[in-house]
């Protein structure tokens, strides 16, 4: 076999064509032995290729390169190495090797960590769009991508992201991963609701065994629900995998307690709960959100105020909702107000709130646009559950499985066809 | 819909008209004494019933009346009830009454051994005898023999208070049933025994078998029927069909039924049941201008002028009656359970109903129309607002209470949207899943190639 030398050359001579490219794929495989072998050579060999051209074979050498453990001042130049390549590779070449693609940029995430995560944000971004085939295929890189946003608190890049429906799932691992981080992200924009659906995705999703990463999301959860809902409920839906619906509760005693005292809306209740647990809650890291949690207890009770009374004291309000002073009152008012919560005026030479009722008329045209667009949004998703529903009912997997289950029931019907599909 | 914007005009005219309806339309009404809640006066309640109930009537009066308090009239209770024991053959109800007393009225009311033991003997050979003549009958396969055998012993378990066997003799009559008078017969004896026993699933079964023989159902009958069918209604709860039965109850009843329930009991319980439940329409021509209830009513004036009252917006002394009435009521063996949920009922809807013509209600007005603080008529109106079963929002600077008509369309749209967004959610998380079983399959499915 060749040395590094005349790998270079095979691969400059074999990155045209794509039948080229197919045989330096095979060549790159079995020299593999040989680049890990002599890492210390390849730093020159990289030099002589280009990242755009060449991605392939330099994907290849830069994962070997990269195997070796990196000496504390190597580090930046690799990293800078391995972003130029993220952004100047050809797509279609790496995703002939897709493995070595993620391992590359795992190292590079793993080093960007130690140092300053926001370097990393932008390069992994550009990777994910490149490793991808259609935005709805999650790849490996999805929950590295998240977590260094949250580490690097660009919340809004990390939205860019999970804005993208996902469809096409890897790993189950990388789903519940993206997930976690996903909500993570969204609770830290106050994204409510998006924050819930995600984190609804985790706990029940199909599992086999419990995983951390479930107990996890299911805690914030918890949470969210509260704050974005004002309930919560124990019963998970029927479709949730037997051991999360048997075991989940288990491992949130106390976030269960929580919600069951924030049912009552009683605000001391809740208070009392919080204090029993509270060093539960900031273990879990929770602290921030189960805050959040509480103080939303007393906009639920003030909207409700909405439903029943036009114009109520501030002073009223306060001792309804059990507020300390009716300056706290006005404040969360004014708060409620403006984040369109509620539809309300305070006048303050009286202390006195007079509650409207919602202004929107449903008559303008922005409203009719959006009604539109989420018709369409529906209408494609209809679509694509029945496309999705042909294809399961003639994938063979399913049919194979199908007959056997009905073999197994009835005995009577047994033919032959189902056996076909038996691997 | 807001206040501000109704002309001062109308305001005006507005609170004239809370004037006519809530506080003071004929004084001479107003200062009508209200019949005082003098105690229940046991003696004249125990005449109106007969037989067992009687007697489980006084035993109830006796446990629930607060021996503290109101000694004397729980011993006129047990000693009716023990008078009453006496003249019957039921030892079981004896021995249950005479701890009760507890030596508390003097040496006649005491245990009576001799009696018991008497009582017992007479219905071993009694038994004996039935028992003979039943296997009789039986050999010689005489239908309706048999059904009078068995109808004797149904007879004779329930004199003697073991009211299950009386429940599966009756029953057992129906094979041998040959018309439909003898059907008819056999319901009307499992009715009896279920309400005492307190099964009121069989007292609507039977009263349902029972109204299905319509050839031989005279009026007495089928107002006996009406009554076990809404005291069947009134123990499920199922108050505003209770209310019909009663309702539908014909005057030829009288006292024929006193062995459960007396024509004074129908006017009560159909009373507070109809205002619990029906709308002030139904109240006019079901209750009001009803011609057969209205003799029942007769029989308790109070519950007539409370409906009255009711009917035309005289809540305060509605509400006054009611109240006077309570303790009499907690005293009845079938209406106690249900007197606070009625209650609750007909004051919801005295104020439901007082706010329905108005769009602005003044609070003070309306809190003395009721007898109550504003403060707490404003928490009363907040759980019926929050509950949704008043369209009004409350202006607490000025104490005024304005109606508030929901907008159909923004509701709709709301709506719409709303479902739109949970679908789009909810079919997305199911693709999702779906693609990760199927995921999961494929691992499965490769493995196994493997």
């Amino acid at each position: 076999m060749g040395t590094v030398e005349v790998l270079v050359a095979q691969i400059q001579g074999l990155s045209s064509t794509a039948g080229d490219i197919s045989r330096l794929h095979t060549l790159l495989k079995q020299s593999e032995e040989l680049l890990h072998a002599e890492t210390s050579r390849l730093p020159s060999a990289l030099a002589q290729l280009d990242a755009s051209q060449h991605s392939l074979g330099y994907l290849y050498i830069l994962e070997a390169c990269t195997s070796v453990p990196i000496s504390q001042e190597q580090t930046s130049s690799i990293v800078l190495t391995i972003s130029r390549f993220i952004s100047s590779c050809n797509p279609e070449q790496i995703r002939l090797a897709p493995e070595k693609f993620v391992s590359v940029c795992k190292r590079f995430k793993d080093q960007v960590i130690l140092e300053v995560p926001i370097r990393g944000v932008a390069p992994l971004l550009t990777a994910i769009r490149k490793l991808q085939t259609s935005s709805e295929h999650l790849t490996t890189l999805h929950p590295e991508f998240l977590l260094l946003c949250l580490l690097a608190k660009c919340y809004k890049a990390g939205r860019s992201i999970l804005d993208n429906d996902i469809l096409e799932v890897d790993q189950p691992r990388d789903l519940f991963l993206y997930c976690y981080y996903g909500g993570m992200i969204c609770i830290g924009l106050k994204l409510f609701h998006k924050a819930l659906e995600l984190l609804h995705n985790v706990v029940t999703a199909p599992m086999q065994s419990m995983n951390a990463i479930a107990v996890e999301a299911y805690k914030k959860y918890i949470l969210v629900s509260l704050i974005y809902n004002g309930q919560f409920s124990t019963s998970l839906p029927k479709y949730t995998s037997s051991v999360a619906q048997r075991n989940l509760k288990n491992f949130c005693q106390p976030y269960i307690e929580l919600a069951n005292s924030y049912g009552t809306g009683n605000v001391e209740e809740l208070d009392t709960v919080f204090q029993t647990n509270r060093e539960k809650f900031e273990s879990d890291n929770n602290l921030g959100l189960v805050k959040q949690a509480i103080s939303s207890m007393y906009k639920r009770n003030i909207q409700r105020l909405t439903q029943t009374y036009l114009t109520l004291s501030l002073q009223d309000i306060a001792s309804t909702v059990k507020l300390n002073s009716p300056k706290e009152a006005e404040m969360h008012v004014l708060q409620m107000i403006q984040d369109g919560e509620i539809f309300a005026t305070i006048n303050q030479k009286d202390g006195m709130v007079r509650f409207l009722e919602d202004s929107e008329q449903y008559k303008s045209c922005k409203m009719i646009e959006h009604i539109d667009s989420s018709i369409q949004r529906i209408m494609t998703l209809a679509k694509k559950l029945t496309a999705m529903d042909e294809n399961i009912s003639s994938d063979p997997l399913y049919l194979a499985k199908a007959g056997r289950e009905r073999q197994r029931f009835d005995y009577d019907d047994f033919d032959s066809v189902p056996q076909k599909f038996n691997i | 819909m807001q206040g501000e914007d109704e002309p001062s005009g109308s305001a005006t005219m507005v609170e004239d008209e809370i004037y006519a309806n809530g506080t003071s339309s004929d004084d001479q009404k107003r200062n009508r004494p209200i019949i005082t809640g003098e105690q229940l006066d046991i003696e004249a309640y125990a005449s109106l019933y007969s037989g067992r109930t009687k007697i489980t009537r006084l035993i109830f009066i006796a446990d629930h009346c607060g021996a503290e308090t109101n000694q004397t009239m729980q011993l006129e209770a047990l000693r009716m009830a023990y008078d009453e024991i006496k003249k019957g053959e039921n030892a079981l109800l004896f021995r249950e009454v005479v701890p009760k007393i507890d030596g508390r009225l003097g040496p006649n009311y005491g245990m009576d051994a001799a009696w018991c033991e008497m009582v017992e003997r007479r219905a071993e050979q009694r038994k004996d005898k039935l028992e003979n003549e039943l296997n009789a009958y039986r050999t010689n396969l005489i239908k309706e023999s048999i059904r009078m055998g068995y109808n004797d012993f149904g007879d004779f378990y329930y004199a003697h208070g073991a009211l299950g066997d009386a429940f599966k003799s009756y029953v057992r009559t129906r094979d041998y049933c040959t018309t439909s008078k003898h059907i008819i017969h056999m319901c009307m004896s499992a009715i009896l025994v279920s309400i005492e026993m307190g099964q009121f699933t069989h007292v609507t079964s039977y009263v349902s078998k029972a109204e299905q023989t319509p050839e031989a159902l005279d009026a007495i009958t089928s107002a006996k029927l009406r009554c076990a069918a809404g005291l069947a209604h009134l123990e499920a709860k199922k108050y505003k069909l209770a209310a019909r039965k009663f309702l539908e109850t014909g005057p030829e009843l009288g006292s024929h039924y006193n062995e459960v329930i007396a024509p004074q009991d129908v006017a009560t319980y159909g009373g507070l049941c109809a205002l619990a439940t029906f709308d002030r329409s139904e109240l006019k021509s079901k209750v009001i201008d009803n011609v057969n209830f209205r003799n029942f009513l007769e029989l308790v004036p109070v519950v007539r002028e409370l409906i009255n009252d009711f009917y035309s917006s005289h809540y305060a002394s509605c509400l006054d009656y009611l109240g006077n009435l309570k303790p009499n009521l907690l005293l009845d063996i079938h209406l106690h359970d249900h007197v606070e949920t009625l209650y609750d009922q007909i004051r919801h809807k005295a104020l439901i109903q007082y706010t329905l013509p108005f769009v602005s209600v003044d609070l003070h007005m309306m809190a003395n129309a009721f007898k109550t603080s504003v403060a707490g008529l404003e928490k009363e109106l907040e759980t019926l607002i929050t509950n949704n079963q008043i369209q009004a929002r409350i202006d607490s600077h000025n104490k005024i209470l304005y109606a508030r008509h929901a907008d159909q369309r923004n509701a709709t749209f709301q709506r719409v949207l709303q479902t739109g967004s949970e679908f789009d959610r909810e079919v997305r998380s199911m693709l999702l899943r779906a693609n990760l079983i199927k995921h999961d399959y494929n691992q499965r499915g490769g493995s196994r190639k493997i």
